[in-house]
């Protein structure tokens, strides 16, 4: 699958509730973060939890979060950054 | 919104608690276990499902075990979920070492 | 390579394992050798399969990352090429095989960055290059409390950052692992690598330490 996003892309990651194995942190849903890198495309972790192949393989970005954005208050020179799946990514431009 | 027993960033908690502790063999063992039962070319699971089954154990266990007697039911749990093993084969053999009080 | 604690007393390896399961309860004991009985007696691995894996968990140690951060502060086209594929400068370096191994990102902290890695979900590390994790990146309090209050954190591993540079707190929560490639401490300029890598502290590569003489 072709990566859809590349570095500098606005992005919100999905708010979605989920009761299954993910790797996309709680604290991180419905936040709106820039695309910093593209990493390849890996199986789906959520599929590969039950042991499922995990197709379609999923694009990696690691996308950077300013801490305001993810805590509601500022704290000035702090990012934080998570490596998400483009499944859990929508542009957010 | 479910949040998982594990999904701990931005939770409250206190003081990091720094001191370093050796590995037991019990450690070790449990580790190498886990390695050669999910390894990516000859194992029999992924370290995502791993990962699904500790997520899966109730809260107190979460909190209130060790980080490699967490592994230790989850590859129970596992091994049964593959049939690696059964559950009444783990049951007897469980018994079998209780009676003979962990001896060899 | 530089200790980050001290160690008590001991006529041996100090990281060999103290005793058989320290703080374990006998139902996990005894469920670790049923399992280990009987996944042995159905072939799914032997007793040598085991202490293998045991050996080869052993042998990733952080000096293995400590020898490459020395060789990417003495090569500036090695550190280029660290930073830009940091598996295969790292295979290359090292002459250790990463093949079955996660994928690795190295990350540099400069003067205006400073990165900090963990992983709030579980345990993710850079194993291949620092060998087995320290307890409390494990633990609930680092993995709360380091992507909200990472100054915080950091204060109590007794590193202090100047205001005004940007933490950059990663959260290992996919396919990559993470090591931090820490700042050259000054006046090293004339040192081997192997007095370069013995300065650098497993704590640093993973940012919630800063080596001595490299802050402003």
């Amino acid at each position: 699958m072709r990566p859809r996003f590349t570095p500098g892309d606005k992005v919100r990651v999905h708010a979605q509730e989920v009761a299954t194995h993910c790797r996309t942190p709680y604290y991180l849903r419905g936040k709106r973060g820039v695309v910093a890198r593209v990493f390849g495309a890996f199986p789906n972790p959520e599929q590969l939890a039950y042991h499922k192949i995990g197709v379609p393989y999923q694009p990696l970005y690691q996308v950077t979060f300013e801490y305001a954005e993810v805590w509601g208050r500022p704290q000035r020179h702090t990012v934080i950054t998570a490596d998400i799946y483009q499944h859990w990514l929508e542009s957010d431009h | 919104m479910t949040r998982g027993v594990h999904d701990l960033g931005g939770l409250p908690a206190g003081p990091v608690d720094l001191s370093e502790h050796d590995r037991t063999f019990f450690d070790q063992r449990v580790d190498a276990m886990m390695r050669l039962l999910a390894h990516p070319e000859h194992g029999h699971y992924t370290v995502d499902a791993m990962r699904r089954a500790i997520e899966a154990l109730p809260r107190d266990d979460y909190f209130g075990l060790t980080y490699y007697e967490r592994w230790v039911r989850a590859i129970r749990q596992l091994a049964i979920e593959k049939g690696l093993i059964g559950e009444d084969e783990l049951k007897r053999k469980l018994a079998a070492l209780a009676a003979s009080g962990g001896k060899t | 390579m530089a200790h980050d604690h001290v160690h008590p007393h001991h006529d041996r390896d100090p990281h060999a394992p103290v005793n058989e399961s320290h703080g374990v309860r006998p139902d996990s004991a005894l469920l670790e050798r049923a399992l280990r009985e009987l996944l042995i007696e159905k072939n799914i691995f032997t007793a040598a399969d085991i202490q293998h894996q045991i050996e080869l968990t052993e042998s990733r140690k952080p000096e293995l990352g400590a020898r490459v951060v020395a060789h990417a502060w003495a090569d500036p086209q090695y550190k280029a090429w660290l930073l830009k594929d940091a598996k295969a400068a790292i295979e290359n370096f090292l002459k250790i095989d990463l093949d079955l191994e996660p994928e690795l990102v190295v990350v540099e902290n400069t003067r205006e960055r400073h990165h900090v890695i963990c992983c709030t979900l579980c345990s993710c590390y850079p194993r291949a290059v620092l060998g087995i994790p320290p307890a409390w990146y494990k633990s609930p309090e680092y993995r709360s409390r380091v992507v909200i209050e990472p100054r915080a954190v950091l204060a109590e591993f007794g590193t202090t950052l100047p205001d005004d540079i940007e933490i950059r707190v990663v959260d290992s929560t996919a396919n990559m692992r993470y090591m931090v490639l820490p700042l050259r401490p000054s006046h090293t300029g004339q040192m081997s690598e192997a007095e370069l890598a013995a300065l650098v502290t497993r704590d640093s590569m993973i940012g919630v330490a800063v080596l001595a003489g490299s802050q402003r």
